[in-house]
């Protein structure tokens, strides 16, 4: 951890001025800043988007509520959803997966430091495209404000007879300019894997973390690309007067949701893949245990990226496909709980005869694995076309995807925060202030999802924005709410982590967990230059190898 | 904790929501309410095996004080656990696989019986279209049918059109959602072994007033439906002179978009009025069918359903008074 | 832009990984390859859907001349880039022009079938199904068609300019590889449109 023999252009100590260091952070092509900026820009549309939700629950809170008009309501829906989707869960993705990668894999950066730049600021320009509607929505045509139609746009409401204005334009803009930046940076995961590797690190020697990020890639290259398309059907129909999605000159409407939802459904496993990819780092330091399964994590995460294209039409069990059509999405989607079983039967065995450490990390790590264990079983449910039926469009289902984007992903990302921020940042968060970040999230998350599956199955769909009272759905719906001032409460805790963690924590060191994988080698946070002597491996955890000289993992693997 | 499972089971009882999808009154309805009891049985076991595992290890192998700095013994992997954790899911995933595949078609591959209802569900944005076409009935928001006796079932078949965007018809006591979108005919069925009001509503994001896009289906003893299909058949009854109600909703908009049997009214963009009075709610179920209720409706349409496509016509007091004595002739 | 200038792994030669050019370049065929399959798949789909002519039948002519273009540009790139990895610059810049010729016969003939079919034939991109997916598919090759000219002029101005070399036939080479996808590209459009869509 020498890096002091080396002197590099613009790691000198005294701080410029902040003109100087703004320039620099927007000029950045270093992979540790673009991740920081991926992380930071996330952690601005998270709060927004909580906004958004919050906005929401208050107008459900009782029946009859006049708290916004339907129309706010419908905008708040759809802004919600494509925020936390493509502004808040990919950047945020995106974000660690910059910064690690390369530390991870002993490379200096990312393979291609321009096009990470670039990336990265078409995903920002999407996002303030997107939020631009709410001035610029209005248009020509004083119609319309933020978009009204739902995260997955259903055709016909986005054509221009039933969409005036210019509110969906923003919309399908900021997802086509944000999903070139995607397809931009997936690209880059990909090469930095394949090329970039460090001496040693055979494909079969690269931490878990690597591998799964390297599936999220090739499944962003995929499914990316046909909601891009899509998008531009969606802007010949709207400005060149095309008919793709126009019902009204023989143009489908099932067309754009099967467009959609082979983007969409394996949108969740470039999403939750990635949370995987945490968990599947942290859960073997904090049971001190090396991951279980290796070669099987592997085959079974590529096994997901796979078999999540093919799923996509569960999303459709009610749009009048023929039964055998209906058959084969629900032999396909349920197969995809193989391979997710065994993900999660090899993370217990991980943890089983370990020590486990009940640090903030591994308690969101635990959290993770019960939440997603629920999820995954709800998915199950929903994945019985019969039964979807009665529960799709339901706040059944709005509970499962939360209970997989807020129970899985997010709380992997929390866990992400905590274990890796001390290396971004070199110094350690405040412990107690973590543990109650974790506990007040747990509380508000299980108030507010487990008790909004009742009143999906009590009839209640998705997308009202008020019901009448004697359905039996106003005292779940209160829950609800309520449990939101609880993740509010989190959330808080853990914004004024972060803050300590940036400038008053205990220094954090190069190592602070006794750790196994590359980015612990080099100082906290890393040079610009990562390592002052490119690493050269010969096993999964090379630190443990340099901890264990009479008993490395090389013997094993 | 586990907390999506055990009430699951206690939501089994019709007396908590009138629209519970556990109180199947329908044999769709009950053939999925079988099949979800089923899955929820595996996923419960499912459940309570791997939250003990996770349990178990959290509590045994947590890091004790007494504990000394050493390692614990490093295992990286085992075939013969791998393998049954894969075969075992795959066993279950058969199970449940087969479970629906027979329940899909059951349901979707259901044979029409001769005898069967046939009711075409057209959806506008925000409100219901229903037309009868062997019996000449048209209505709206209302749905009437026969009960079907299990004995000799005489099912309702609902063919599902949209006349703009996309919107979901939705009964859950009666069976699960099957949409209506523009340009692609589905259909769906019922069979209610009860008689009574049963409620649903739109259950797919269709514009500004999905939420009160709201559906009723009053199942009638098969007398009262053929009574009540034989009085929908008629023309409006109007005696007397054409009222000032009458000529103002046709001299105004009205009849642009809504149809009276037998008037010059003959629009389609709108709910047929011919019966507007036997019919309990207005506004697709937004609110109740009193005259109060019809005033303000007619009056400013956004008082009750803010977004709703139907404008406020401006007329003067006198001339809604009239106008909404005009439609309470109608029955 | 802080990447320090030092390189202590150069002793190594025993450990080689894939150039990053070609990795990048089989991304973004695999990204434009998915791009293409939904504008294929919209295009089969309303294959006799429109509503109002004219179809495809009666106005589409298949354009065999340009095919052979664009098909024989793969083999005239391929001849450039071997000739600069051998270091023939001179019959490099031949054989691109060479290239970028036959790419542009295609696109002009394209130009004038457009033409003809919005002038004589009546059809727009409004006019129907036909006209919306067959504007949008063959206009998205198009596009791409042009992208690979562009890309393809800039290294003819550079080999003009005395710039490039041997050890620029690496980058040379991924360039190529986006122009022979995009002629694969065209094969598909082809079958669809001209000869399984009429």
């Amino acid at each position: 951890m020498s890096t002091q023999s080396i002197s590099v252009p613009g790691t000198d100590a005294t701080r410029s001025p902040l003109v100087e260091q703004l320039h620099q952070w927007v000029t950045t092509v270093d992979h540790k800043r673009l991740g920081l900026l991926y992380i930071f820009y996330a952690l601005v549309f998270l709060v927004i988007g909580g906004v958004e939700a919050t906005i929401m629950r208050i107008q459900l809170i009782r029946p009859l509520n006049n708290f916004v008009s339907p129309q706010v309501f419908n905008r708040m829906f759809t802004m919600h959803g494509t925020t936390m989707i493509f502004f808040v869960a990919m950047p945020l993705v995106f974000g660690f997966a910059n910064y690690l990668l390369p530390l991870m894999i002993g490379a200096r950066d990312m393979a291609f430091p321009r096009l990470n730049a670039f990336s990265f600021w078409m995903t920002a320009f999407g996002g303030l495209l997107l939020y631009f509607s709410f001035i610029g929505g209005d248009g020509l045509y004083g119609a319309g404000n933020a978009p009204d139609v739902g995260w997955f746009a259903y055709a016909p409401l986005t054509s221009q007879t039933f969409s005036r204005g210019h509110s969906t334009d923003f919309w399908t803009l900021s997802l086509l300019v944000s999903g070139i930046g995607s397809m931009g940076t997936a690209t880059n995961i990909i090469a930095t894997i394949v090329c970039l590797r460090c001496k040693g690190m055979a494909l079969g020697k690269m931490p878990l973390f690597a591998w799964l990020n390297l599936t999220m890639g090739g499944l962003v290259i995929l499914v990316v690309s046909p909601l891009t398309a899509a998008q531009v059907m969606l802007l010949v129909d709207r400005y060149l007067g095309g008919h793709f999605f126009d019902t009204q000159a023989g143009g489908s409407a099932v067309l754009w949701m099967h467009f959609f939802w082979i983007f969409g459904h394996p949108e969740v496993y470039v999403l939750v893949i990635p949370a995987f990819s945490f968990v599947s780092e942290i859960v073997p330091v904090f049971s001190r245990k090396a991951i279980f399964g290796y070669p099987i994590m592997v085959a079974a995460t590529v096994g997901i990226g796979f078999i999540s294209m093919s799923v996509w039409a569960h999303h459709m069990f009610t749009v009048g496909m023929t039964s055998s059509g209906n058959t084969f999405f629900v032999l396909s989607t349920m197969a995809i709980a193989v391979p997710t079983g065994i993900k999660i039967f090899n993370w217990l065995a991980t943890m089983w005869g370990g020590q486990i450490h009940f640090r903030v990390p591994m308690l969101f790590c635990i959290a993770f694995l019960f939440q997603f264990l629920i999820a995954g079983l709800t998915g199950v449910m929903l994945a019985a076309a019969p039964f979807d039926w009665q529960l799709t469009a339901s706040y059944f289902v709005v509970a499962h995807f939360h209970y997989v984007i807020v129970g899985a992903i997010l709380f992997a990302l929390f866990a992400a925060f905590y274990y890796w921020f001390p290396k971004m940042s070199g110094r350690m968060y405040n412990e107690k202030l973590g543990q109650l970040h974790f506990w007040l999230f747990l509380i508000g998350f299980h108030l507010t999802f487990d008790f909004m599956h009742i009143p999906g199955i009590l009839g209640m769909p998705r997308r009202i924005y008020t019901y009448e009272p004697g359905r039996g759905w106003d005292i779940w719906n209160l829950i609800v709410t309520i449990g939101v001032v609880f993740q509010a409460a989190g959330v808080l805790a853990f914004v004024g982590n972060l803050l300590w963690c940036a400038f008053r924590g205990a220094i954090a060191g190069g190592d602070p967990w006794d750790a196994w994988t590359l980015e612990w080698s080099t100082s906290s946070p890393p040079p610009a230059y990562n390592f002052p002597r490119i690493p050269e491996v010969r096993s999964r955890r090379p630190l443990w190898d340099l901890k264990h000289p009479e008993d490395p993992d090389w013997h094993y693997e | 904790m586990g907390a999506s499972f055990i009430p699951v089971f206690l939501l089994a009882v019709p007396s908590l929501s009138p629209t519970n999808i556990f109180a199947p009154a329908s044999t769709p309805a009950q053939s999925i309410f079988d099949l979800s009891l089923f899955v929820l049985e595996v996923t419960a076991a499912v459940f309570v095996v791997v939250f003990t595992l996770l349990a178990y290890a959290v509590v045994k192998f947590r890091k004790r004080k007494t504990a000394d700095a050493r390692e614990p013994a490093q295992v990286y992997g085992s075939s013969q656990l791998e393998l049954a954790w894969t075969v075992v899911p795959v066993l279950i995933v058969v199970v449940l696989f087969l479970a629906a595949a027979r329940v899909i078609a059951s349901i979707q591959n259901a044979p029409k019986p001769d005898n069967a209802i046939e009711v075409t569900v057209i959806g506008h944005q925000f409100w219901w279209e229903f037309r009868y076409p062997s019996l000449k009935v048209v209505t709206a928001n209302e749905l009437h049918i026969p009960v079907s006796d299990p004995a000799h079932p005489t099912p309702t078949f609902l063919t599902l059109l949209s006349a703009d965007t996309d919107h979901s018809f939705w009964v859950p006591r009666l069976a699960g959602k099957t949409d209506l979108i523009p340009n692609h005919p589905n259909s769906t069925w019922v069979d209610p072994h009860e008689t009574g009001l049963f409620l649903g509503q739109c259950a797919q994001y269709c514009g500004t007033q999905h939420a009160l896009m709201l559906l009723r289906v009053y199942v009638q003893p098969r007398d009262d439906f053929d009574r009540w299909v034989r009085e929908q058949s008629l023309p409006a009854q109007i005696t007397g002179p054409i009222s000032e109600g009458e000529k103002i909703f046709e001299r105004t908009a009205c009849i642009n978009c809504h149809a009276v049997a037998g008037t010059a009214a003959n629009g389609r963009f709108g709910p047929d009025l011919t019966h507007l009075m036997s019919r309990d709610t207005i506004a697709s179920g937004a609110a109740s069918n009193t005259h109060a209720n019809l005033r303000r409706w007619i009056q400013n349409p956004n008082t009750i359903k803010p977004g709703s496509k139907m404008p406020a016509m401006g007329l003067s007091d006198p001339e809604l008074d009239a106008v909404t004595r005009y439609l309470e002739t109608l029955r | 832009m802080t990447t320090p200038s030092i390189n202590v792994h150069q002793d190594d030669l025993s450990w080689n990984l894939p150039a990053r050019g070609p990795v990048g370049m089989y991304c973004l065929i695999a990204a434009e390859t998915a791009i293409f399959t939904i504008f294929v798949v919209a295009y089969i789909f309303y294959i006799g859907k429109s509503v109002t002519g004219p179809q495809p039948g009666e106005v589409l002519h298949a354009p065999i001349f340009l095919t052979l273009c664009l098909l024989s540009s793969s083999l005239t790139i391929h001849f450039a880039v071997r000739l600069l990895r051998g270091g023939g610059v001179v019959s490099f810049g031949v054989w691109w022009l060479l290239t970028i010729a036959l790419g542009s016969i295609f696109l002009l003939g394209t130009l004038r079938e457009w033409h003809h079919l919005i002038y004589d034939e009546g059809l727009t991109i409004q006019t129907n199904l036909f006209g919306t997916t067959y504007y949008s598919l063959v206009g998205l090759h198009a596009f791409h068609v042009t992208v690979g000219l562009l890309a393809l002029a800039t290294v003819m101005v550079f080999t003009l300019r005395g710039d490039v070399a041997k050890q620029h036939a690496e980058r040379v080479e991924v360039l190529s590889m986006y122009w022979h996808f995009v002629d694969v590209v065209w094969v598909v459009v082809f079958t669809v449109v001209y000869i399984v869509g009429r």
